[in-house]
């Protein structure tokens, strides 16, 4: 189907994007990569009459990282690809390239972007998890200047973000991990490209003696926005990993899971999938660490 | 032919000029007119429209040389000032690019009707990846279907084509280090 019509501005700056959103105020919409909200047209499922395109932005298009201490920064045009193919981020952020890998196909990936993604706070969307899992923030504009959210008061709800009138989305930041941190994103998908069945983001720092001193534990489509599990966090830091307690973590994914039934699986098969694929994070995060799970157990 | 517009319009349009395989073409359009519409209207149908939803991959093109995109979802406004390879601008009958060559050596079609979004996928992986596994040619293309060929036969051909790619490559950089040296083959 066609889209409903409407008008299109390209915008040629941040700046000038920020001032055609004022203008044109509730009906503007921003078009980034396009691959969530030009499916979603298509369905008649957004009809904004104005759309400002920020995709030709060069200055929203980079992926810095502060070192020890700082942010992996990714603009808001920086396509998931450009986060897969850079070497250091995938020698660095495991949690990051293991989520890129598995977010739509790669022809899709070469457009959509990461901020677009978290923009977009579909609750079976990868990055959601992943930016929770991680501590992401949110880097926000308006006509008042920038301002940081975290990533747990970014995601309000189904398609709702704490992004205001007027505004637009920057940047996400990701805190550069330090030698002892790890995640993983583990998903069940029915074949390439589609939407999560479960899925699961895990991060973990430990100390030198293996304790884990940092958990971060997500889920995707386990409710209506990406869940923080923090009952699973809560009982891994401060411990040494070891399969009991990576039992007694997961089990606390199933419990807080709030899947919807579809024809993905039903609500309990659902459930299930989001305790081994927590179990399935923690593990491979685990082997990144070297940690030694058996001689802990 | 041309394709169906839609009818509840109530907005203007934009002289945009697309540039496709190196040629210009000028065109008026709506913004919500998809780029692989204008792109068939300007007369060139290598370009399908297989699900005209996102998922079969059909209608890939390559902006700027490097990055494909399914054209069934991005506007033809959002396309203007960025050169677009089609798959005419691959090669023509006689002079077929070597990922033509090898689909066509390989037997990787049957109806052919997948093949220009295949082939343009193809072209914007080896881009980047001059050497990739069978594995990581079936992982990049993911989102595109083929309903009758069977996948085997289509790795098969990209890998042909990236070999063939690579002898090329470095048949260019030894004539180029002959010439630097003064020396001739
Ligand atoms: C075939 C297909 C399969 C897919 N499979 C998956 C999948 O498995 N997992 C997954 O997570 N996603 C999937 N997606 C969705 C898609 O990959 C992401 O949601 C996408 O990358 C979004 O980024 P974008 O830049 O394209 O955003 P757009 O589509 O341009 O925008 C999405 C929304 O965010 C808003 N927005 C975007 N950028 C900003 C900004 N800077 N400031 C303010 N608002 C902004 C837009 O106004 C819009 O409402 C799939 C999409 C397709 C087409
Ligand atoms: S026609 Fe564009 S992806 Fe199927
Ligand atoms: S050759 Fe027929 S769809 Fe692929």
């Amino acid at each position: 189907m066609f889209p409903a019509a409407f008008e299109y501005v390209r915008a040629h700056s941040a700046e000038e994007a920020l001032s055609l959103l004022a203008q044109h105020g509730s009906d503007a919409r921003i078009l980034a990569g396009g691959q969530s909200l030009i499916p979603a047209m298509r369905y008649r499922l957004a009809r904004p009459t104005v759309l400002v395109d920020i995709g030709p932005l060069k200055e929203l298009k980079y992926l810095r990282d502060d070192g020890p201490g700082g942010f992996l920064r990714v603009g808001a045009m920086t396509a998931d690809m450009t986060l897969e193919r850079d070497k250091h981020v995938r020698a660095r952020y495991s949690l990051l390239t293991d989520t890129s890998d598995v977010v739509a196909d790669p022809v899709v990936r070469c457009v959509g972007t990461v901020v677009g993604s978290l923009c977009h706070n579909d609750p079976s969307g990868d990055w959601g998890a992943a930016a929770l899992a991680a501590r992401a923030v949110m880097v926000v504009r308006g006509k008042d200047g920038e301002r940081e959210i975290p990533i747990d008061e970014w995601l309000v709800d189904s398609f709702q973000t704490a992004l205001q009138e007027g505004e637009m989305a920057v940047e996400v930041r990701f805190p550069t991990p330090d030698a002892r941190t790890q995640g993983a994103y583990q998903k069940i998908e029915r074949k390439v490209g589609d939407y999560a069945t479960a899925a699961a983001a895990v991060q973990l720092t430990v100390d030198e003696a293996g304790r884990v001193t940092h958990a971060g534990v997500a889920l995707t489509a386990a409710g209506p926005r990406p869940v923080r599990v923090d009952a699973a966090e809560r009982i891994l830091v401060g411990q040494t990993l070891s399969e009991n307690l990576i039992r007694a973590a997961s089990d606390e994914a199933r419990a807080i899971s709030e899947p919807f039934a579809d024809t993905r699986g039903g609500v309990d098969y659902k459930k299930d999938m989001a305790r081994v694929l927590v179990a399935r994070g923690l593990r491979k995060a685990a082997g990144r660490l070297n940690l030694d799970l058996g001689a802990s157990a | 032919m041309t394709t169906a517009e839609p009818t509840d319009t109530a907005e203007t349009t934009h002289r945009i000029t697309l540039k496709i395989n190196g040629r210009a073409y000028k065109q008026d359009v709506e913004p919500r007119k998809m780029l692989a519409y204008a792109i068939r209207d300007t007369g060139l149908r290598g370009t399908h429209v297989g699900c005209d939803s996102s998922s079969c991959g059909c209608c890939v093109v390559v902006l700027d040389g490097d990055t494909p995109v399914k054209s069934c979802t991005m506007f033809a406004v959002q396309a203007e000032g960025r050169e677009i390879t089609t798959v005419e601008g691959l090669g023509a009958p006689g002079a077929l690019h070597p990922l033509q060559q090898a689909f066509w050596d390989q037997h990787g079609l049957q109806c052919g009707y997948c093949t220009p979004g295949m082939l343009m996928t193809s072209y914007a992986m080896l881009q980047h990846h001059t050497d990739p596994t069978d594995q990581e040619v079936r992982e990049f293309l993911g989102g595109n279907l083929c309903r009758c060929t069977g996948y085997n036969n289509i790795v098969k051909a990209v890998q042909q084509a990236a070999q063939a790619l690579r002898d090329d490559q470095a048949g260019k950089l030894d004539t180029l280090a002959a010439a630097a040296t003064g020396g001739s083959q």
